[in-house]
């Protein structure tokens, strides 16, 4: 009887689960932060391109584990009109910059110590990467990373740079 | 006394248990059902540790190693394994007034498996622990689920046992044991900076729960010393709740505080508290302090006595003081060095040490080495542990 | 007491079902710091679970998983 409860309890927790990627749909809302060494950078001077917009930290393991991926994704499209931006949450930049000396990436790392960026994107995960079509409108949201995540961003990037 | 009625009542009182643990669970379920964004969790992290230990105390020395490999493989799994023994060399106070002294090796092997999926995680157990005398075998499974924007961890557990209890010199004595335990638990992100614990925990025994080698003494004037021995009688089932509380504090200066508090009952009519109180120092450079005090004390069960007045004076009988009444205190030490960062595939490497040092106190269970002129006036017992452990850590 | 209390957490589950993280994931930086892991060497601590276990008549209600860095 208990087991019987159980299993139908477990099925309405399996069907309520939507999945960890989603569709967003809207334009992209723009931002300036400070770049990593030095000067400002804004969303809206990438218009025209592909952008893979990614909030990481050096405290979460998920986003560390991402960045060998998200190099590599950068090397290999940005000659075809893709931008990579990675977005630092953490308040204090010096512990982004000390990593970043050790494990260097060559796409735009901006810094965004305030979180105002991270709340007009609604992170609501560690990591999370938002993709803009070549218009500025939010096309696809994701949330964490599992080894395999690189690929569904390799088939989307290339989906959005042949629009 | 009315000890035959104690056997119904345990039962009554174990579905009892068995009932609102189960109606939590469904509970929990049925919360979880709420949360319609899925996220993943994290399994835990790939480690291999080695560890040295030995403990000191009451004329027991225990040494030996326990080593523990943990590594994730396919995304979703981790599996972990570890080896444990206890190598006894006692004459402790038990031996020394009742038998001889002894050696005596445990081996404990333990294996798990901890899978992933969107915010579950499932665990699997088995361990198995030998020795010449005695055998446990353990099988557990675990759910853990996220919940709320990952701020609470609700956790669900269950274990069940099989031992087979031998007696040394005896070929022809065999007994069985068989335990179950039930396990809720509840993490809670509070701020930034404070995390809150709840683990709330039902274990019940059946079978043959005393010693096959321990002794009760009753007063008896035919004898020399005042006492004569016989052996313990213990009752077949018992059953016990405890729940804890713990709160860990973030200091801005980058140190962590921690406090727990332990409440315990169970059907034998022990009831027990613990207090911890700790602090985590990290001092740059890769060092890791550590002090802690923790402190104990427990009331006995109904059926112990240093002294019964005469033989076969209850239908239960215990003289082990683990089940008197008594206090410990105990200091804690603990030192860590991190000496391997980023080299190869190790993330990360360290070395630890630790002492602690315990004070047992007893309040109703008499030091038997030191005569006195009439049994039951030799002076309450105590002693003090010292228990080192020495580990190596590295985490890939 | 011990059912008071479960009933209490499972009541905060079901009402909490509309409440947003109050701790943003990218604020979780002090919680994943190793120091602030309820349990930071589980060989060492399981070995002073035993060691007490064996010793003084309570058990149970040592564990909690949970806190750290929530991340995915």
């Amino acid at each position: 009887m208990m087991i019987k409860k159980l299993t139908i309890l477990f099925a309405i927790v399996v069907t309520s689960a939507i999945a960890t990627a989603g569709p967003v749909s809207g334009p992209a809302p723009n931002f300036t932060l400070q770049m990593l060494g030095g000067g400002q950078m804004s969303l809206a001077e990438h218009k025209g391109n592909v952008i893979m917009v990614n909030f990481w930290a050096t405290w979460c393991a998920p986003c560390r584990q991402e960045m060998p991926h998200l190099e590599a994704l950068h090397q290999r499209y940005s000659p075809l009109g893709f931008t990579l931006l990675g977005v630092n949450v953490e308040n204090d930049p010096a512990g982004a910059q000390a990593w970043l000396e050790e494990t260097p990436v060559s796409f735009p790392v901006l810094f965004d110590p305030e979180n105002g960026v991270s709340e007009l994107y609604d992170v609501i995960a560690m990591p999370s990467t938002v993709m803009i079509d070549r218009q500025g409108n939010m096309r696809h949201l994701h949330h964490g990373y599992k080894p395999g995540y690189e690929n569904e961003y390799q088939n989307q990037i290339r989906a959005l740079i042949r629009e | 006394m009315g000890r035959t009625a104690v056997p119904v009542a345990v039962v009554g009182v174990t579905s009892r248990y068995r009932n609102f643990l189960s109606r939590a669970l469904l509970g929990a379920v049925l919360a979880c059902a709420c949360v319609t964004l899925s996220r993943a969790a994290v399994l835990p992290e790939d480690r291999a540790d080695m560890l040295f230990h030995s403990y000191d105390g009451n004329g027991v020395t225990i040494t030996g190693p326990s080593m523990l490999v943990r590594k994730s493989f396919a995304t979703n799994f981790s599996a972990s394994a570890n080896y444990y023994v206890d190598r006894v060399s006692s004459a402790s106070i038990d031996v020394i007034t009742t038998a001889s002294p002894y050696t005596e090796e445990r081996t404990q092997y333990s294996v798990g498996l901890d899978y992933l999926h969107d915010r579950w995680i499932y665990s699997f157990g088995l361990t198995k622990s030998e020795e010449n005398d005695y055998v446990a075998n353990t099988f557990s499974i675990g759910v853990s689920q996220d919940l709320f924007g990952d701020l609470t961890t609700i956790s669900l557990g269950y274990s069940l046992g099989r031992d087979e209890v031998g007696r040394r010199g005896d070929p022809l004595f065999y007994d069985e044991v068989a335990r179950q335990q039930y396990r809720l638990g509840l993490t809670q992100i509070l701020t930034r900076n404070l995390l809150l614990g709840l683990s709330f925990e039902t274990i019940t025994d059946e079978g043959f729960l005393n010693n096959p080698y321990r002794s009760v003494r009753f007063a008896d004037t035919s004898s020399a010393v005042g006492y004569s021995y016989e052996p313990e009688i213990y009752p077949n089932t018992r059953s016990s709740d405890a729940a804890s509380i713990r709160m860990r504090y973030f200091l801005p200066y980058r140190a962590a505080i921690h406090g727990e508090y332990r409440s315990y009952s169970d059907t034998w009519d022990i009831s027990a508290n613990s207090f911890d109180l700790g602090y985590t120092h990290p001092l740059g450079g890769g060092w890791i302090l550590e002090g802690k005090v923790r402190s104990y004390s427990q009331t006995r069960a109904d059926f112990y006595s240093d002294l019964f007045p005469f033989s076969q004076a209850q239908n239960f009988l215990a003289r082990d003081k683990e089940l008197s009444t008594f206090s410990s205190t105990t200091l804690h030490f603990g030192v860590s060095y991190d000496f391997l960062s980023n080299w190869r595939f190790v993330d990360r490497g360290a070395v630890s040490f630790s002492y602690d040092f315990i004070q047992f106190d007893y309040e109703d269970f008499r030091d038997l080495r030191e005569a006195a002129p009439t049994p039951g006036n030799e002076p309450f017992f105590s002693f003090d542990a010292n228990v080192i452990q020495v580990f190596v850590s590295f985490w890939f | 007491m011990l059912r008071i209390a479960a009933c209490i957490v499972a009541l905060l589950f079901l009402s909490a079902c509309s409440i947003q993280p109050w701790v943003r994931p990218y604020e979780r930086d002090n919680l994943a710091d190793p120091i602030m892991s309820f349990d930071r060497d589980p060989v060492s601590s399981s070995y002073m679970h035993h060691v007490y276990e064996a010793r003084e008549g309570a058990r149970g209600a040592n564990g909690s998983a949970g806190g750290g860095c929530g991340c995915n």
